[in-house]
């Protein structure tokens, strides 16, 4: 049974897209057939964080607009058998396309795909609409400020009216040293706040700039976004995974000087 | 070594999770303060036809009735109203 995931936050620039990449190549390295669909028209990056962006000759919205079948419009990832893209338009806006139509697009890949997942633009517009339109669940980001957990929370109550029963969220660049220094809400601060259930937390990791440099997803390798990626895949395939300890990987002096403190719980 | 709270002063942690806690409240009752003094006003009014009220001392207030503010999909409107004099009819 496939199950369809709207990657979502309201606030722009928190990590929806890398989000979005990356739990669909770990999906998909999994075994599972996932296709990532760019709703972020006229603004589109899923393409480029993925490494795919020479290879789009068709968009959503010419799949939308009967320019094309949707199977030419699938650009399919070298990496992993069963891993897709459909490619966002980056000439039209928001308006090229609407609930119904993304609705029937996304009945359509049901058949073929175990997991179909729709980047979200940032905002609340038609985008939005278009995003959750089809979606099964939601992946709602945040990272731990005062803006981004704002939106989340506007973002949480919009699914809800929408009738969403699946909203888990992932708390993105938690950084675990200045969590120590009382300098940033802890995890658990943030899940107080929005009071919704935790699937991931991604620690602050310089390694995410690499790979969206190289088009290269990180899920699954040894750096630590990578590991919460691949345990985010996990726990979403059904598996509960235990948040792992990261007071050893922020560095050795923290380490040493964390004998004389009480230790802080970090996870991934 | 944690200082006594009165001595020290709030972590920008503590501040943020103060901040937005408030901010939240508002937000999530989608309801702007000039708004429920008009509700609260016209609730007045059409109460007062029927019995006195102490309208100086009436509240209002929208509410989830989930303590944490989810898992309900529909917040109440709560109102105290404090009756001066129950047979003012006619």
């Amino acid at each position: 049974m496939s199950e369809v995931i709207v990657v979502t936050s309201g606030k722009g620039g928190v990590g929806k897209t890398t989000t979005t990449a990356n739990v669909g190549t770990g999906l998909a390295a999994s075994g599972k057939k996932v296709v990532l669909i760019d709703t972020d028209i006229g603004l589109r990056n899923l393409d480029v964080v993925m490494g795919l962006e020479n290879r789009i000759v068709y968009n959503l919205v010419d799949v939308v607009e009967g320019n094309c079948r949707v199977k030419q419009a699938l650009i399919r990832d070298k990496r992993y058998p069963g891993l897709y893209l459909l490619p966002s338009a980056q000439t039209r806006d928001k308006t090229a396309v609407n609930e119904s139509q993304m609705r029937k697009l996304i009945d359509h890949l049901r058949d073929q795909f175990d997991y179909i997942l729709l980047d979200c633009p940032a905002g609340i517009e038609q985008g939005f609409k278009n995003a959750i339109a089809g979606a099964d669940r939601a992946l709602v980001v945040t990272t731990p400020e005062v803006s981004a957990i704002r939106d989340a929370d506007r973002i949480i109550g919009l699914l809800e009216a929408n009738s969403f029963e699946k909203i888990d969220l992932i708390i993105n660049r938690m950084r675990y040293d200045m969590v120590k220094r009382g300098d940033m809400m802890t995890v658990d601060d943030v899940v107080d706040i929005l009071s919704i259930g935790l699937i991931g937390v991604v620690p602050d990791d310089e390694n995410v700039v690499i790979a969206t440099n190289q088009g290269e997803p990180l899920v699954g390798n040894h750096t630590l976004a990578g590991r919460a990626y691949y345990n985010i895949c996990t726990r979403i395939l059904g598996e509960e995974v235990p948040y792992l300890n990261l007071d050893h990987s922020i560095s050795f002096w923290t380490k040493v000087t964390g004998i004389f403190h009480k230790s802080q719980e970090g996870r991934v | 070594m944690r200082l006594p709270g009165f001595l020290r002063r709030k972590s920008s942690r503590e501040v943020a999770k103060d901040r937005l806690k408030i901010l939240l409240i508002s937000d999530r009752v989608n309801c702007s303060p000039e708004v429920m003094d008009m509700i609260k006003q016209d609730i007045a009014k059409v109460i007062s036809r029927y019995m006195k009220i102490d309208t100086e001392n009436m509240e209002i207030e929208i509410s989830k009735s989930s303590a944490r503010g989810r898992g309900n999909k529909n917040p109440s409107l709560y109102a105290n109203i404090p009756i001066l004099d129950l047979h003012k009819i006619n």
